[in-house]
């Protein structure tokens, strides 16, 4: 009775070293850190950037700890994050443009542990620092777009096979109304669109005065398509914005149907991140109505047929022709820059289906005016006098540059008008990282400064560790050698729970830590079933061996019902949480998980190496 | 250490019970007439927590504020440079996105070295949604679990820890709102933690009662109970001992963030141990469980196993 098979040994043995390597990074503090990527991944680093950091840092007063030279990336390491803040300028400075420069945390794992693909685990937000952005992208607008371009869809796909159509009205459900003289002509229509719109859009025939017309509705199917065509999209440009900002490891993620979730560690101040991904900015280059006349147009309210009536810088209206000839998806590169009188400038590359377009439009148009129209969207979110929430895009449109066109223009091309080099600047950057497929806007902020990170991992560290020695001395006052044996178990469970979590990567927020803690007082649970069973065994007077052999036994179904329905309640939290919360519900699992091996199995083994293949009188089990 | 003779813990339910509505009424009076005193998490709107290099003026802060057109409780946190700045949910514009910035602004111009130290805004839509899900997740753990005990034994001890988990979780909530403590996400997550510990109390309390029903056949079924609760108080409380102790060093050295969740914990350990020695047993005397009910198929055999014994 109460002895190991061999096979146990090695298991609990082999737990133990497994364990152990993967947790012991986690005992090296990551360095504050610089991460050095090459803008154009084609490039290699020159040999000297090393040094040029070096010798500016040096200049700036700021002390390097280390350069860790990878393969495609420089890792300059800090004293602390201070250091690293004002380390930024200076490097930026000193390697150009062509380098991307962002705040890190630069692991410090010895290369051997490393070699087993261990690191340590994966701080949250609230422990390193950073800012946390719930967007939501404004599908009603990603809809409404839609609808815009199967209208224009429409007018092209009928008048390229010269079908006769009357007009093309959108109703207030967003369906599209197309109108035609008679039956034959509704049937070629309707045959022709078929083609192309099969199963995005359902045509219905309807009466309506003077000749007959189809009504076109999204299908439910490509409803949902069109939401989360948007959603992708938006999330690839805000990925493009991120990358342009220059943070590493950010996360941006879908949560939802119409949200998504953007993490940028070690970003410290969160207005100029706000401003670049939330920002809808882009360009329209429209030609301008020299015909009539802009003032008079506004006094009447009456904008002349093909016109739209814009606003400029300056306040004074001006009449731009409904057609656009170029958007900003076209553009490939933007970058800021000043024209030949110092004003800043944009100079703007197009890809080629944009600059054919762009060549056709400005060739047949050279000497008229074109105006290029700055439009940036602003959702207002508020309560209305019954509390519900109602969301209002307000869309700025202004024309910041009015030129006469002096020749036909291509893929490369400057436009001016700008307010400030900032600006300048703002708008290239928002021009390169694309367009957002419809305008988002930020629901949820949740920022950490970097210190108060570094006081949490502290305040977190702390109260793990003053927690476990409490539990660990009462356990061996209590239970004296079956306490030591809990207490090897605990520390073990301990050092697997952290484990498991650097393994998976799992995210170690303060919640989480809590969650650890949490299961640090609960895993001896399990022991204290096992020893007190084993007490009252002996009370009714069985024999010690038979009494450690009958309190195991008897106490696993009662630890393992307690323990599924904590293991319920942790799902549950994990599947309804956020963020933090979620970290709390993925320790506390593991947790449960882990002691359930190590208060019953690891235990087992140990009790059974003491007292096991021997006579005993009595267990010291207090 | 802990007692080793028997307590008549049933002999005294009638008092628990009186205790136990008592509790329960003071709590949900007071969440009808206050309510809970909800964090940004479930309301919407902001709190930022900055630093001051030296102790910070609250007076003059607020002053501050005010004159830059915020509706804003500023009030000292933890230290006396950490100052916690509250506003309602902004109207009008996109303000989740604006409004830390543009406090930040103002307070700057004041003193330029104030070091943002967090900043949590949340929009009204997310608030409603997180105080749905919150409800939505602690009915759904509430269900799961059901679901498994009487799997696992029987409808009536089901309920009855149904019963013994409501009790504790309407006692905690109801601590925060007459305390009028802050209650945010952090405390919801101990809330659900707190149904999963006291939870874990009982089960093994009525893994006993289920054992003893088995084996003390000559004894009623109050007595049966309250053997049960004896045999396992001492576990019992060495659990809830060394949980009480790991939450103590939380509150102690987890920092002003976690405060509130250890808060919850400790009131929820103290319940939970309680509830599961006297108001899950009880409701199982009141619900008139008897050992007949947790073993049909045995029942049978027994038969069987007598008139065979029969010549």
């Amino acid at each position: 009775m109460n002895q190991n098979p061999t096979w146990k040994y090695l298991l609990l043995l082999a737990v133990c070293v497994i364990s152990m390597v993967y947790a012991v990074p986690n005992l090296y503090p990551s360095n504050p850190a610089l991460q050095i990527t090459l803008v154009d991944t084609n490039e290699t680093f020159t040999g000297s950037e090393v040094e040029n950091i070096t010798k500016s840092l040096n200049d700036a007063d700021i002390a390097i700890k280390k350069v860790e030279t990878l393969d495609n990336e420089l890792m300059v390491h800090f004293a602390d994050t201070s250091a690293q803040f004002a380390a930024v300028d200076p490097v930026k400075a000193t390697l150009g443009k062509r380098y991307t420069v962002a705040l890190n945390l630069a692991p410090t794992t010895p290369s051997w542990l490393a070699g087993f693909g261990a690191e340590p685990m994966y701080l949250g937000l609230d422990l390193r620092g950073g800012v946390h952005f719930l967007m939501e992208v404004d599908m009603d607008e990603a809809i409404d777009k839609a609808v815009e371009r199967y209208k224009e869809g429409f007018k092209v796909q009928l008048r390229e096979e010269n079908i006769k159509y009357l007009g093309v009205t959108r109703e207030a459900d967003n369906s599209l109304t197309i109108k035609f003289k008679d039956q034959a002509t509704l049937d070629a229509g309707l045959k022709e669109l078929n083609t192309q719109y099969l199963n995005q859009l359902e045509f219905t025939q309807v009466d309506v005065e003077k000749g007959t017309a189809l009504k076109a509705e999204i299908t439910v199917d490509n409803l949902a398509g069109v939401k989360k065509l948007a959603l992708q999209q938006n999330i690839t440009t805000l990925r493009n914005r991120v990358n342009e900002i220059g943070v590493s490891e950010p996360i941006i993620q879908q949560q939802g149907l119409e949200r998504i979730v953007v993490q940028l560690p070690g970003v410290q101040d969160p207005t100029e991140a706000k401003k670049i991904l939330g920002a809808t900015a882009t360009l329209e280059f429209r030609l301008v109505d020299e015909d009539n006349n802009a003032f008079d147009a506004e006094a009447n309210k009456r904008v002349p047929i093909g016109d739209v009536l814009y606003k400029e810088r300056d306040g004074n209206p001006i009449l731009l022709k409904r057609q656009v000839m170029l958007t900003g998806d076209f553009i490939t590169d933007a970058s800021a820059t000043f024209d030949q009188n110092q004003q800043p400038a944009v100079s703007i590359t197009l890809d080629g289906k944009g600059a054919r377009m762009f060549e056709r439009a400005t060739g047949a148009n050279v000497q008229k005016l074109m105006g290029v129209v700055f439009i940036e969207n602003k959702t207002e979110i508020s309560r209305d006098a019954d509390g519900e929430i109602v969301k209002n895009t307000v869309k700025k449109q202004e024309v910041i540059n009015v030129a006469r066109i002096q020749e036909q223009l291509s893929s490369n091309f400057q436009i001016t008008g700008l307010d400030s080099a900032k600006e300048a600047s703002s708008l290239a950057l928002l021009l390169r990282a694309g367009a957002l497929a419809a305008p988002i806007y930020i629901v949820e902020e949740r920022t950490i400064g970097p210190s108060l990170g570094a006081d949490n991992i502290n305040d977190g560290f702390n109260s793990v560790i003053y927690g476990f020695i409490a539990v660990l001395i009462f356990m061996l006052v209590y239970y004296r050698t079956f306490g030591i044996v809990a207490n090897l178990a605990l520390t073990l469970n301990l050092v697997v729970i952290v484990a498991v979590l650097s393994l998976l990567q799992a995210t170690l927020t303060l919640p989480g830590i809590a969650g650890i803690v949490l299961t640090v007082g609960m895993a001896v649970d399990a022991n204290v079933l096992i020893y007190e069973r084993i007490k009252e065994e002996m009370r009714d007077g069985t024999a010690p061996q038979s009494a450690i052999y009958a309190g195991y036994e008897k106490a696993f179904s009662t630890i393992t019902d307690a323990n599924i329905t904590t293991f319920i309640a942790a799902i549950v939290l994990y599947g309804m949480g956020t963020g933090p919360i979620k970290g709390f519900a993925i320790t506390l699992a593991i947790g449960i998980l882990s002691s359930m091996f190590t208060a019953i199995f690891g235990t087992r083994v140990l009790i059974n190496l003491i007292y096991g293949k021997r006579r005993v009188e009595k267990l010291n089990i207090g | 250490m802990f007692l080793k003779k028997h307590i008549n813990f049933m002999a005294k339910r009638k008092i628990a019970i009186v205790f136990s509505a008592f509790l329960i009424l003071v709590s949900l009076g007071s969440l009808l007439t206050r309510g809970l005193n909800l964090g940004v998490d479930f309301t919407g709107g902001t709190v930022i927590q900055v630093a001051y290099p030296k102790a910070a003026d609250i007076t003059n802060i607020r002053d501050t504020l005010t004159k830059a057109g915020f509706d804003a409780a500023v009030q000292p946190f933890g230290t006396a440079q950490d100052v916690l700045i509250r506003l309602p949910e902004q109207e009008g514009t996109n303000k989740v996105a604006e409004v830390s910035v543009n406090v930040l602004e103002a307070l700057r111009a004041v003193e330029p070295n104030v070091e943002m130290r967090r900043v949590e805004s949340v929009g009204p839509q997310i608030g409603d949604e997180l105080r749905d899900q919150g409800g939505i997740a602690m009915l759904l753990a509430l269900a799961g679990i059901l679901i498994y005990i009487a799997l696992r034994f029987e409808l009536r001890f089901s309920v009855g820890s149904i019963i013994a988990l409501v009790h504790d979780v309407i006692v905690t909530i109801g601590f925060f709102s007459i305390t009028g403590i802050e209650f945010d996400l952090t405390i919801l997550a101990a809330v659900l933690a707190i149904i999963g510990y006291s939870l874990n109390d009982t089960i093994v309390v009525f893994d006993r009662i289920r054992e003893n029903f088995l084996k003390l056949r000559k004894v009623n079924t109050e007595e049966s109970i309250d053997t049960s609760i004896n045999e396992t108080l001492s576990r019992t409380l060495v659990t809830s001992l060394t949980t009480l102790i790991v939450v103590i060093s939380l509150f102690i050295f987890g920092g002003e963030i976690i405060h509130g969740f250890s808060i919850a914990m400790l009131v929820g350990i103290v319940i939970g141990t309680y509830s599961s020695i006297y108001v899950a047993s009880s409701s199982l005397l009141v619900m008139g469980v008897t050992r007949e009910a947790l073993l049909p198929p045995a029942k049978d055999d027994e038969i069987d196993e007598e008139l065979d014994a029969i010549p």
